[in-house]
């Protein structure tokens, strides 16, 4: 993948005085410590990260290490620009779970991940502790910079109300009043085949960074720290994202070799984000006021079948040309594109905001391959990702006119799919996830 | 199982430094910020004063204010620098505490107002004997002594359980050796870590196929299990195997006397046997052709709740949090295991077990072991 050009925007992620740990940074630990830079913690309440560099030219960001603010209005990882890595997971609360065993393990995640996005290590570090005792931290990050995580957390339908084992719904925590009416379970679409085992989930975690191991490295310790209250009910790996927020960008490809993501929202554009991806007051629950709403699709691409379809049958199903990404009868990429150019059951004729009384979703996808499937194919595609303010407006119309007609279809299969409701960011030290939901 | 690293390493009683952070202490009621114990640290822009300039080792407090305009950390550095315990980010006006485990030497307090450069130094002895109570609790003497009489019973009713399923093999009887193969392996699995601290008694009785090390016989329980189970037969081998199996057994018995117990083996074991469960039971390795491994799993997490029950009264004490959550979840996972018991004893087939309960056992191991890993530290250190 391409690194973008991109400038942190905000402030970097100071740890605050008043958090009650000793914040080890994982650089310290390996003998950089007074290396400032290195440090990657600059006072609170600074402004621009760009100071940080001597250089005013932003250096790649993939290259910077740079910190990701964890505080803020909205949750870090939705707007932010699309990192390289993705790691998903999707947790389901445990049978003996209670509400106030969920609120201490949200608590201690807010703690983690604060300490995480900060390049800094999980409570009292990964070699530094007791000797009889495991450390806190596994470790893998040691030395490794903030390679912009961002850990972003989602609930989901069942976490409001789970259908018991007489099929009648259970308000296992008391949250049943406050779930959004946005936040649905998602109808079957014509073609879903999807697997339970890679579908739903209470609880989701989105660790995005530009570095696999640091991604990883984040599920794994909120993993651990939550044993005993969640435990992963499926997950994800992503590289080589899909769809950016930064136009200015080169557009990634996906697995099928087209750019994707040209039309794509900024995560610039405050004007777009405001109208359709964070969720506005009387939208729904004030506790979901500058939240999103996430739709998470696993969608498989018959790889096999893909490549040995015609240069003209590709273009055909997207729309579009596969070298430039030009929008059929223009010539450059960001052109405006003329749907009617285009056959009227490609994809972009039938998703583009255009076709859709301007609809827009936040995708934020990541391409997979997890493997093969024992029948010499890859099991491949993209793990699709979308944010928006009301997936009822947005996602479920866009897929059902997609699934009914979308020339795509005879290529991919949408094998796995969740919704979570993404509340709205933690402004300072000492809130936690979920509280303006459990407060 | 078998072919693993060997378990009972002498308890490390003298410490390495530790930061112990609120998530790790904030349930232990020794908490010194504030109390005359701690060392105060008061930074301003020019000036780092420490409250006093020794201490003695174990459990060290700094008690910090930044009474400076700029943002500071406060380190403390021990030989060539190297950071034994840091603060960053103590913003100006705020107060921070550091909670740190140090043994005895000579240390520099280093703070850094805006958090750069070497910062203003002050140093610092620590005086004493290494930095845990070295003089151990004589409650865990206690618990050491009952634990290798527990293990020594273990062992004692083993031998006759397992003669009768080596009689019923001699016999030719492969219906009854069957019904008494899983009983026979009660009193080993829930003593298993101390009976591979020995070395050489486990992978003669309990190695899976898997496992035999090219050049060497398989002998012992997994071997028999093949035979009655995926072969349905006894020859002379099988025979001369159930011997062997209950003279290597016996052995074991005898050498329980000279095992190498101590409170931190006892909690590290266990923790192993947890573990045992997690990589061996939940996946149906274990007993992969009589599917008994219910019967293990139970008496593996007996063998791990006696050695919790023994060290309970230290640990409650010094970690009550932790207590009450290794009480809780050993409650539930005996309450999961009960739902598989049958009428007569036996346990549900594990191949009748399907993955979703699997996942339901993975759970509650992972649930009790990651909480278990944390007693041996609770009942030793500090």
């Amino acid at each position: 993948m391409d690194a973008e050009n991109e400038q942190q925007n905000g402030t970097p992620a100071g740890t605050d005085a008043a958090a009650p740990r000793s914040a080890v940074s994982r650089r310290a630990v390996i003998g950089w410590a007074g290396a400032g830079v290195a440090l990657g913690a600059a006072a609170v309440g600074s402004v621009a990260a760009a100071t940080r560099q001597d250089d005013p030219a932003p250096a790649p960001a993939a290259a910077s290490g740079a910190e990701v603010p964890f505080y803020g209005d909205h949750q870090a990882g939705i707007a932010t620009p699309v990192q390289d890595r993705l790691h998903f997971a999707a947790f389901d609360v445990s049978e003996k779970a209670t509400r106030e065993s969920l609120v201490k393990m949200l608590k201690e995640w807010t703690k983690a991940a604060a300490a995480m996005t900060g390049g800094r290590e999980v409570g009292t570090g990964a070699a530094t502790g007791l000797p009889e005792a495991p450390p806190d931290d596994t470790g893998e990050a040691l030395g490794l910079p903030a390679s912009r995580l961002t850990i972003t957390i989602g609930f989901g339908p069942s976490l409001f109300e789970k259908s018991g084992p007489d099929g009648q719904p259970v308000d296992r925590f008391g949250l049943k009043a406050k779930r959004p009416e946005a936040l649905i379970d998602l109808p079957a679409f014509p073609g879903d085949k999807l697997d339970p085992l890679r579908s739903g989930g209470d609880l989701c975690i989105q660790a995005c960074a530009d570095d696999p191991q640091v991604a990883v490295h984040a599920i794994r310790n909120l993993a651990r720290i939550g044993m005993g209250t969640v435990s992963i009910r499926w997950s994800q790996l992503g590289f080589g994202k899909t769809s950016s927020t930064t136009p200015d960008a080169q557009t990634p490809r996906n697995l099928m070799g087209f750019k994707d993501g040209t039309h794509n929202i900024a995560g610039t554009d405050t004007a777009k984000l405001s109208d359709h991806v964070w969720a506005a007051s009387g939208d729904g629950p004030d506790w979901m006021t500058g939240g999103s709403y996430l739709v998470a699709r696993r969608i498989r691409m018959h790889i096999e079948t893909w490549d040995r379809t015609s240069l003209k049958e590709q273009e055909d199903v997207f729309g579009r040309t596969k070298g430039e990404g030009a929008p059929f009868g223009k010539v450059k990429e960001h052109d405006d594109p003329d749907l009617k150019a285009m056959p009227a059951d490609s994809h972009v004729a039938l998703a583009h905001p255009d076709a859709n009384n301007g609809l827009m979703i936040l995708r934020r996808g990541f391409s997979f391959t997890d493997g093969t499937d024992g029948l010499g194919r890859l099991d491949a595609g993209l793990f699709f990702l979308a944010y928006q303010r009301d997936t009822r407006k947005a996602f479920v119309p866009l897929q059902q006119r997609l699934a009914g007609s979308d020339k795509l279809n005879e290529y991919i299969q949408h094998v796995g799919s969740a919704h979570f409701a993404c509340p709205a960011g933690v402004r300072k030290p000492g809130e936690w996830w979920g509280q303006a939901l459990f407060g | 199982m078998s072919a693993r690293r060997r378990s009972t390493a002498a308890a490390l009683l003298t410490l390495a430094v530790a930061i112990a952070t609120l998530a790790g202490c904030a349930d232990k009621k020794d908490d010194k910020a504030g109390s005359a114990d701690a060392v105060t640290v008061n930074a301003t822009d020019s000036a780092c004063e420490v409250s006093k300039t020794s201490v003695p080792a174990g459990h060290v407090m700094l008690d910090i204010s930044n009474k400076g305009s700029k943002t500071t950390e406060v380190y403390v550095y021990g030989d060539g620098d190297k950071i034994i315990t840091e603060r960053e980010n103590i913003g100006p006006g705020t107060k921070a505490t550091i909670d740190a485990e140090i043994k005895a030497g000579s240390y520099e307090i280093a703070c850094k107002p805006g958090m750069v450069g070497d910062g203003i130094r002050q140093k610092i002895t620590v005086t004493g004997e290494g930095g845990a109570s070295a003089a151990a609790d004589p409650r865990l003497a206690g618990a050491v002594d009952a634990y290798r009489k527990y293990a020594q019973e273990q062992a004692d009713t083993t031998i006759p359980a397992v003669e009768a399923f080596a009689a019923a093999i001699k016999a030719g009887d492969v219906e009854k050796a069957k019904s008494l193969y899983a009983a026979s392996r009660t009193g080993w699995e829930r003593t298993e870590p101390v009976a591979e601290s020995f070395g050489d008694v486990d992978p003669k009785t309990d190695t899976r196929e898997d496992k035999v090390e090219a050049g060497k016989e398989w002998t012992g329980w997994h071997k028999l299990e093949k035979s009655l189970w995926a072969d349905a037969k006894i020859g002379d081998d099988e025979k001369k195997l159930a011997d062997q199996l209950v003279n290597d057994l016996k052995d074991w018995q005898k050498k329980i006397p000279s095992a190498e117990i101590t409170a931190t083996s006892m909690a590290n074991g266990a923790k192993e046997l947890l573990d045992e469960v997690a990589t061996n039971k939940i996946t149906g390795e274990e007993d992969r052709y009589s599917h008994t491994d219910l019967a293990d799993f139970q008496a593996n997490v007996e063998g791990a709740q006696k050695a919790y029950e023994l060290l309970k009264p230290v640990a409650a004490e010094k970690d009550p949090e932790l207590s009450k959550t290794l009480d809780s979840e050993f409650a539930a996972i005996q309450a999961l295991l009960a739902k598989y018991k049958q009428a007569d004893g036996t346990f549900t087939s594990y191949d009748k077990v399907a993955q979703a309960e699997r996942k339901t056992f993975s759970d509650a191991v992972n649930s009790l072991g990651e909480p278990l890993s944390k007693l041996a530290a609770a009942v030793v250190a500090k």
